[in-house]
Parts: structure tokens; C-alpha cells; sequence
């Protein structure tokens, strides 16, 4: 039975979830607020919310200091190359998982996703010196490919999510119409699990372009990507908010741009199979 | 060509036996319908001769080639799902199509294929569609044609009316009973519906619990099953399978004899009844009856006009020559 909802309690529900929501992007907003001020407004005790002398002199500054064009490229090239890397090799490890489990197919994915509770730190020693040997330290295919391995077990676990809701029949009949297993995956899995790849590839371009641990410890100048481009403006001599401010604006705005045309088809992947 | 022949074969699904090793053959040209109660096995068996199962043991013959170890893309048969199982992203021409585009079938014969099958199954007008925008019926029929251009060596059909509404079901009994005219390719249809089997076979294979209980054309089977349970599972309405003293008087254990060949009157007969209730069908009339030692409720199939209702005393004599009759261990007796 439809619950029956009254115009006030829908009015109150509406107001707590703009609440919440302006609760969690509060923190954005303030950034974006605090790049268009002076570092002297930025500040100003008690602080202003709108009352400022708007001005863009933060991002001419940071421009005229930095090479954004090449932060951007590097951000690009390894959220992109890591996220497809990642659907290659997830998909066929996915596939085999949903359509042709063992005993230990799901101890398989626990164990996966037990690697994302280890501290990235722990493993920072090893990986920094298989980079020294293999001679890649920054540089942008090292990162592409610690990303991947970073985030495979996720892009794992929601292809394996997808592929489960795929019923198994449409898959046989494939193969008694002659597919080969790579026929069958490539002509009839993927695309019928094209929602889910792009949701996934999108959640996946996200966690790679913010992740900041592997960015920031094995880049130096040639590979760094926007993470590094946001932390060179935190520097011992003193913290100049604005400029901050206006670099990291210029940094996560691809990627709000990105998620905001998206972000039908973001919330529809992430709670694909939650009500069936 | 589409003999099938298996050797010994048998199916267990870790410790569980599905299916004891068995012998079947499937003879060129026939139509062969596997029938059984849910999980008797009969799709498993299907599945082994299509491939999409490993076989436990045994040996799988198709056209007298060995095909134990052959992949099903390679066995050459078509399959028709209960579920349709087509491709959802693509339209009715190119799921039609997918077989031959896997075989490299030139474009100009792909073409020609897709029209044929089309016009057969009555799908050209829909050929641009995805199969979300069919009903039930024409999905059906989709995934048909898309068995037909293979042109396989034999049809396996699981289940493939059972998501389909009463009368639509029985419009594409006859649409696959003329389709096995027209091709006379081999079919192995797999229901557990015996209507579907009785009117579609030229073969019966009835199954229980992984085991043949009796192989046989429908007629066969239906007058001479060879033990109770087969007796129970082919007709409708069910024989009915008297125990006790009625069955003594024959020196059997159980007696069957058909609802249609009781002799129903108001007057006098063999056993003395009452009408619990009376389903009438228009061209015929189900009694359901109590009162009769050793089989309650019995049922008996009466004319449509026939002017009877709930609590009527009637009288029933079973027709002598079709009686059935059967030992203790439920095999018949003749």
C-alpha cells in the first residue's frame, strides 16, 4: 500500500534534504566563494559570505604562476588511462566471477576488497622502489598503472554487481548461436552492461582524479596531476587562501562539470540492483 | 541430418545424481517431446545434449559424430528458451542475424534468410524493433527465427510456450507442430505440460527423478502405460488408480481406468457415487466423485448436457476392455 504523504510532511522532507545536501556542499561553495576574494577578505574574521569585491585576480595569479594545461593533461591521462586499463582487465574478471563461479568466488571478491582497507602508506615503500627500479618514477604510466590496481577491486565488484542482474540464458543462447567466449562477451555481455561499465568508468574517473596519496608521492614535475597542482599552493612560508581557493576551483571543475551531466546516469549505476 | 544418440550418459551435479546413466535415441526427422514433473531432469538432459552441461559420463552422438567434448557453438543445433533469452540491445533483424554473423554467412544471404524467416513467422513488420517493444508472442517467434536461419541439425525447445498467456499457447503449439512439417528437422521439445506433449509429439520420452519411465508415441502411451506413473501423468484429466477390494476382484494391486471411460447413470451401475463437484466445460462435463471405495475423489469425464450437479447420487461402471491393471510394484499388468 502507497504510504500517503501530506503537502507538510512533503515540505519538510524537501527542506531537510536541501539541508543535507547544501551541508555536504558547503565546503565546495565556500572554496568557489574564496577564490573570487582578496586574500585579505579571504581571512577576514568573522568571515564574509557574500558581502566581497568580487574579483578574478586569484586565477590570473595562479595561471600566470603555473602550467594548468599540463596539471590538466596528466589528471586527464591518468584518471582515463587508468579507468579503461581497469575495464579491461575487470571485465573478463567479472564475467568469469558471475557467470562461471567456484567454491571460492566470493571469498575471491571479499579478499579483493579487503586490499582497500590496508593503508596505502604500508605498501608506499615497496611501490616507490619497484618505480625506482622499473625507472618510472613520475611518470604518467606508473600512476595509470597503481590507480588501476588501486581501484580494480571496486571496478570488479560493480561490474560483478551488473553482470549478476544479466540473466544467464541470453549468454547460452549466444553461445548456441556460435558465439566464441570473446564473441559472447564483446557482441552480447558488454553491451548489455553498458549502463553499468559507463557508471562504473565514471565512479572510477572520480576516485582517480581525487586521489591524492599515489599523486603526490610519486610525482615530481613531469607527471604531477591536478592533486599536486592544488598542494604546491600550501607551502611553509604561509597559506594564501585564495590563490588556494582558485586552484583547487580550477581542479575539481572538470570533474564537477563531469559528474553534473552525468549524474543521472551516476545515481542509476549505484543503486543498479538495489530493488529488484 | 539430425540423429542423436546417447550412450550411457549421466549428469551429477557434485554429490547429487541427477541423471543415471542412460540410453536414448533420437532418430532423424522426429519429434521428440521429454515430459516429466519439475525436477524430474528432463531440462538437464537437454542442456547435456546441447552442450551448455558437461555430461558426467557417457557419450553424446549427433549425426554419428562424437560430440561429447564439442563446444555447443559447434554442435549445430538451435535452441529456443523458456525466458526467449534474445538480445535486448538489439533489433529483431539483427537478433535474427546473429547466428549467421557468426558463421560469416555473406550479407546478401543473411538478407535472404531474415526475409524468409519473417515472412514465415509473420515478424517483417517488426524486424526494426527491439525485442522490449514485442509481446510475449512475437518474442517467441523472434527467438524462433532465430533458431531457424541457422538451419541446425536439430531444434532443442526448453519450455518455450510457458510464459505465454492460455491462448496463445495454443496458437504456437500448431505454429511449431506446421513449422516440424514444413523443415522436418529433428526437435527435442521439453515440457513438463503433457497436453503440449501428447499434441505435439511423434515420440513421448516420460521422465521421473532422472530415470525414462516409458518411451512411446503419444497413443501408446496413452493406452498402454507401462506402470502407475505413467498411467497418473499422461491424459487429463488423470486415470484414475483404484486400490483395495475393487482392485482384489482383479487379482491386482491397482486397477487405472480414464475418466473418459466411466459410464455415468442416474439409475444403476457398478459403483454407487456421489457428484462433489461437476466443472462443466460446455463440450464436456469433469465430475469430481466421492463415495467410491479405494479412489476418492474419482473423476469422471461426461457429456456437456449431461444434467448433473453438486450432492447428485449417480453410478458409475467402468468400461471393462479399458481398464488398466497393475502389480504391487505399480507395473502393469496385462
Amino acid at each position: 500500500m502507497a504510504r500517503n504523504v501530506t503537502n507538510q510532511r512533503k515540505i519538510i522532507n524537501t527542506t531537510a534534504a536541501w539541508a543535507v545536501g547544501l551541508l555536504i556542499f558547503f565546503p565546495i561553495l565556500w572554496t568557489i566563494l574564496t577564490s573570487f576574494k582578496t586574500e585579505a577578505q579571504a581571512i577576514a574574521d568573522p568571515p564574509i559570505f557574500l558581502g566581497f569585491d568580487w574579483t578574478i585576480e586569484n586565477y590570473k595569479a595562479v595561471l600566470e604562476r603555473s602550467n594548468y594545461g599540463r596539471f590538466l593533461w596528466n589528471s586527464i591521462i591518468i584518471a582515463g588511462g587508468s579507468t579503461i586499463l581497469g575495464i579491461i582487465i575487470a571485465v573478463p574478471a567479472a564475467w568469469s566471477m558471475a557467470f562461471v563461479p567456484s567454491k571460492r568466488t566470493k571469498d575471491i571478491l571479499l579478499w579483493m576488497l579487503s586490499t582497500k582497507m590496508l593503508p596505502a602508506v604500508g605498501v608506499l615503500y615497496p611501490i616507490y622502489l619497484l618505480c625506482i627500479r622499473f625507472g618510472i618514477l613520475d611518470s604518467k604510466i606508473a600512476l595509470v598503472f597503481i590507480l588501476m590496481l588501486i581501484n580494480l577491486p571496486i571496478i570488479v565488484w560493480m561490474l560483478y554487481t551488473y553482470f549478476k542482474e544479466i540473466p544467464g540464458e541470453i549468454l547460452e543462447a549466444a553461445r548456441m548461436d556460435g558465439a566464441s567466449l570473446k564473441d559472447e562477451v564483446l557482441y552480447v555481455l558488454t553491451p548489455m552492461a553498458i549502463p553499468g561499465i559507463a557508471s562504473t568508468m565514471l565512479l572510477n574517473v572520480i576516485l582517480a582524479w581525487n586521489e591524492a596519496f599515489w599523486t603526490l608521492n610519486l610525482t615530481a614535475a613531469k607527471a604531477a596531476p591536478l592533486t599536486a597542482f592544488i598542494a604546491s599552493y600550501s607551502s611553509p612560508e604561509g597559506l594564501f587562501y585564495a590563490k588556494l581557493s582558485a586552484a583547487s576551483t580550477m581542479a575539481i571543475a572538470p570533474i564537477l562539470i563531469l559528474g553534473w551531466f552525468s549524474q543521472k546516469q551516476l545515481v542509476s549505476g549505484l543503486t543498479f540492483g538495489a530493488v529488484k | 541430418m539430425g540423429q542423436i544418440k546417447l550412450n550411457q550418459v549421466s549428469k551429477s551435479f557434485g554429490d547429487v545424481e541427477v541423471i543415471p546413466p542412460l540410453d536414448l535415441t533420437i532418430e532423424d526427422g522426429e519429434f521428440t517431446v521429454f515430459v516429466g514433473p519439475s525436477g524430474c531432469g528432463k531440462s538437464t538432459l537437454l542442456r547435456l545434449i546441447a552442450g551448455l552441461e558437461d555430461i558426467t559420463s557417457g557419450h553424446i552422438e549427433i549425426d554419428g559424430a562424437d560430440a561429447t567434448n564439442v563446444p555447443p557453438a559447434k554442435r549445430g543445433l538451435a535452441m529456443v528458451f523458456q525466458s526467449y533469452a534474445l538480445y535486448p540491445h538489439m533489433s529483431v533483424r539483427k537478433n535474427i542475424a546473429f547466428p549467421m554473423r557468426m558463421a560469416g554467412v555473406p550479407a546478401d544471404e543473411q538478407e535472404r534468410r531474415i526475409d524468409a524467416a519473417a515472412k514465415a513467422l509473420n515478424l517483417t513488420d517488426y524486424l526494426d524493433r527491439r525485442p522490449g517493444q514485442l509481446s510475449g508472442g512475437q518474442r517467441q517467434r523472434v527467438a524462433i527465427g532465430r533458431a531457424i536461419v541457422r538451419e541446425p541439425s536439430a531444434f532443442l525447445f526448453d519450455e518455450p510456450l510457458s510464459n505465454l498467456d492460455a491462448a496463445l499457447r495454443v496458437g504456437m503449439r500448431m505454429e511449431i507442430s506446421e513449422l516440424h512439417k514444413k523443415l522436418a528437422t529433428t526437435m527435442i521439445y521439453v515440457t513438463h505440460d503433457q497436453v503440449e506433449a501428447m499434441t505435439m509429439a511423434d515420440r513421448i520420452v516420460v521422465l521421473r527423478k532422472g530415470f525414462i519411465e516409458q518411451i512411446g508415441s503419444p497413443l501408446e502411451l496413452y493406452h498402454k502405460p507401462c506402470n502407475e506413473f505413467v498411467a497418473g501423468f499422461i491424459g487429463s484429466p488423470k486415470m484414475n488408480l483404484i486400490k483395495g477390494t475393487e482392485a482384489d476382484k482383479h487379482g491386482v494391486a491397482t486397477i487405472g481406468i480414464r475418466p473418459e471411460h466411466l459410464d455415468v447413470s442416474s439409475t444403476d451401475g457398478a459403483w454407487k457415487a456421489t457428484v462433489g463437484i461437476a466443472e462443466h466445460l460446455g463440450s464436456d462435463t469433469f465430475l469430481h466423485i466421492h463415495g467410491v471405495e479405494g479412489c476418492d475423489p474419482m473423476t469422471a469425464r461426461v457429456d456437456g448436457e449431461l444434467p448433473v450437479k453438486h450432492g447428485d447420487t449417480i453410478y458409475l461402471t467402468p468400461q471393462l476392455d479399458k481398464l488398466h491393471k497393475f502389480d504391487a510394484q505399480g507395473l502393469r499388468v496385462d
